[in-house]
């Protein structure tokens, strides 16, 4: 009797070979599961996130003198910058930017060419309507590196100093509307967060409600089996899915949109298991609390939806009110996509991640606890 | 505990909310019979054997099965037993031979292959062991079930509507090879509501509304019954029915092909409410009456207190 009881590794591979069958003749999920990292790709990487390029500006001349005509020069010939008005007044700027008719409002001030060659750091104020974050991040980065070159010729001999370090110039950014910019290679890394939690949490609550719907269930409870087996057994073919998909978005995110990778990939893989056992975990969950594959198929929006909204993904972190960064410290995808643009794109290690790693550790393990408390051995 | 009986149950109920399924029901059944489970639609036969094999917790009852605690040991019976569900269970999407060979993983059944290729053979499923099993038809999806309720050995067999949805040349097939597995000392459940079927079993227990009303042989179910039968033959006898009906003597009056069947509890009552109608056109004749009497009469019947045993 007691042995009976033990966990058997016959019928725990019984499970996942018949899993693995099951997904190769089920065209429609399998092409799920191929076809939602390729669209996703292809939305957010190009269409949304493309390197976005000669861009609206508007400058404010509040100085004629040589240097803010060379800034001016340097400004309009920039690949990033198109300088389609001259304003008179900051009201008209502040108009413009609202109206959305200009992405940036560039202000050269009052003596801006004499202060430069007293060494004074006369301010330039470039406000950004940073409502899409990602398209103003690039041309904002490259706003320095414009000004440096252009001002070089100027500052030649004895007001060489002031091309030093600090630079000639305060630069002041203001991005008005949206505190953080995301740019393209914040996004396309953490797509691969973002897939893995659409994909594993809807597939896995698919899986068992449909077992339970089509009646296959009552013959599996009628045999010997126990829930552990039959979790775990339909858990793992879709770890392996999981890997395919970030394989995916981590080749295009390369090779497409070149996505320095600078961190481990093993590494990356490791961790991600855990990642993705614990939105299994999730979709086991939803599959012992719905009632039919329908409702399967519209409670993992309920998981989805806050996870992408709230997880960094969408709205950066830091500029959520806080309760919202509560509910997103909770969610696996959070913390999730630190892991991934820490080691891809800051090349941290495992004693960087082990902070983020162990919390979705924990999220998974609650979940599968609860998957495992609620599933039911019976039928009532 | 009798190590003839298969099945030997006491007091079975199950309570679904306020809806009392199942209301003790006692049961034994010996080691080598058939035994059919007769009832309507609703009548709690699934659920009282799904509580036999540990799908559903029983809320009240005691006994065993197969010599295990039928509440506490389901994990020991699941093994021992195969259960055929009322609607088709398998995988759709797997073909036969890897249902089959699902099933038989599951049992960790030492010569796996052996096992599968067996049970193909058996039942006939070899030609089509790459079919997938939803593309089968109603009589080759029975087959399936059987043969994987039948590959791990087990010496009970709960069958819940085997024959619903199947053709009556496979109907009579299956049964045959019920009655052959049962001759090798197989013992069978079997839930029907045909009542050809109910004939061929060894015996037969009757519920309604969750209620056990009859159970022993056909014979003795039919006795039990106190039954007396009147068949009648002629014209306008749906119409000569309605009138008998009305009748207090007169229980039941169904149709049976071109006749109509009279039943009453009471002989003699029954004789002097139909002499009125005893004159031509019809002609009356005392019948032994058909399980099937005793049926229409247990179902029509308001539910009462479970027979002595
Ligand atoms: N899981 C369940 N939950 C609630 N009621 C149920 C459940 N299963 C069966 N019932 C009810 O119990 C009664 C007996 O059902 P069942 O055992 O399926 O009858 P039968 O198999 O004889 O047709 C029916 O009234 C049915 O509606
Ligand atoms: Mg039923």
């Amino acid at each position: 009797m007691k042995t009976w009881r033990a966990f058997s590794p016959a019928r725990f591979w019984a499970m996942i070979y018949k899993e693995f069958i099951q997904m190769r003749r089920d065209r429609m999920t399998f092409g799920l599961m191929i076809g939602v990292p390729l669209i996703q790709l292809i939305l957010f990487g190009f269409a949304i996130n493309s390197d976005p390029k000669h861009l609206p500006a508007a400058v404010l001349m509040a100085d004629n003198g040589p240097q803010a005509r060379t800034l001016l020069h340097a400004i309009s010939n920039s690949a990033y910058f198109d300088v389609v008005r001259q304003l008179k007044t900051e009201e008209e700027g502040h108009a413009v930017l609202a109206r959305g008719e200009v992405q940036f409002v560039i202000n050269i001030p009052r003596n801006f060419s004499r202060d430069l060659l007293r060494g004074d750091r006369p301010a330039v104020l470039v406000e950004a309507d940073a409502t899409d974050p990602g398209a103003t991040g690039n041309a904002l980065g490259a706003l320095p590196v414009i000004f440096n070159n252009a001002l070089q010729n100027d500052l030649k001999g004895p007001l060489a100093f002031l091309s030093g370090t600090a630079g000639p110039i305060d630069l002041r950014v203001h991005a008005l509307y949206n505190p953080e910019a995301i740019t393209q290679y914040n996004i396309v890394p953490a797509l691969m967060g973002v897939v893995l939690t659409m994909t594993m949490v809807a597939i896995t609550a698919l899986a068992i409600t449909r077992e339970r719907e089509s009646g296959t269930m009552e013959n599996l409870l009628s045999m010997p089996t126990r829930p552990i087996e039959v979790m775990v057994g339909k858990i793992i073919p879709y770890i392996l899915v999981g890997y395919i998909q970030m394989s995916l978005v981590l080749a295009a995110a390369y090779a497409i949109f070149h996505v320095p990778i600078v961190g481990s990939l093993p590494l990356l893989f490791t961790v991600s298991l855990v990642f993705i056992a614990a939105n299994l975990a999730v979709g086991i969950t939803f599959s012992t609390v719905a009632q039919n594959q329908r409702q399967a198929m519209q409670m993992p929006v309920f998981f989805f939806l806050p996870s992408i909204l709230l997880s960094g993904f969408m709205f950066p972190f830091r500029g959520m009110p806080l309760w919202c960064q509560w509910i997103g410290e909770t969610l696996p995808l959070t913390h999730f996509l630190r892991i991934v643009r820490g080691i891809l794109l800051k090349g941290n290690g495992l004693a960087e991640v082990t902070a983020e790693l162990w919390q979705i550790a924990l999220f998974a393990a609650v979940a599968l606890l609860i998957a495992v408390k609620r599933y039911r051995q019976t039928l009532d | 505990m009798d190590e003839q009986l298969a099945i030997d149950v006491r007091g079975m109920t199950k309570r679904f909310g306020g809806l009392l399924a199942v209301n003790h029901v006692d049961l034994s059944v010996r080691a080598g019979e058939v035994c059919g489970v007769l009832g309507p639609n609703g009548s709690g036969k699934t659920t009282f054997i799904r509580m036999l094999c540990g799908l559903l917790r029983a809320d009240g009852g005691s006994g065993q099965c197969l010599g295990h605690d039928v509440i506490r040991e389901s994990e020991a019976i699941k093994r021992q037993v195969g259960y055929m569900t009322q609607r088709f269970s398998f995988w759709e999407d797997l073909t036969i031979a890897e249902n089959l060979d699902f099933v038989a993983r599951m049992y960790a059944l030492e010569n796996r292959r052996r096992a599968v290729t067996e049970s193909l053979e058996r039942l006939g499923l070899a030609g089509r062991r790459n079919q997938l099993a939803g593309q089968l038809s109603g009589g080759w999806k029975q087959r399936l079930a059987l043969a994987a309720c039948l590959i791990h050995h087990p010496r009970l067999l709960l069958l819940d509507e085997p024959t619903a949805g199947v053709d009556p040349k496979a109907r009579r097939d299956f049964w045959e090879e019920i009655h052959h597995l049962a001759g090798e000392g197989l013992t069978f459940l079997i839930a029907t509501h045909y009542m050809d079927e109910a004939e061929r079993c060894h015996r037969l227990a009757f519920i309604s509304g969750g209620n056990l009303l009859a159970r022993g042989t056909s014979a003795e179910v039919v006795e039990q019954a106190h039954l007396t039968t009147w068949s009648v033959s002629g014209p306008d006898l749906p119409e000569l029915g309605e009138q008998l009906r009305r009748l207090p003597a007169v229980r039941q009056a169904a149709s049976f092909g071109a006749t109509l069947h009279v039943s009453g509890d009471d002989p003699r009552a029954l004789e002097q409410a139909i002499a009125p109608f005893r004159q031509p056109p019809h002609q009356w004749r005392l019948i032994e009456p058909g399980l099937e009497d005793v049926f229409i009469h247990l179902m029509e019947r308001p539910a009462a207190p479970p027979p002595p045993a």
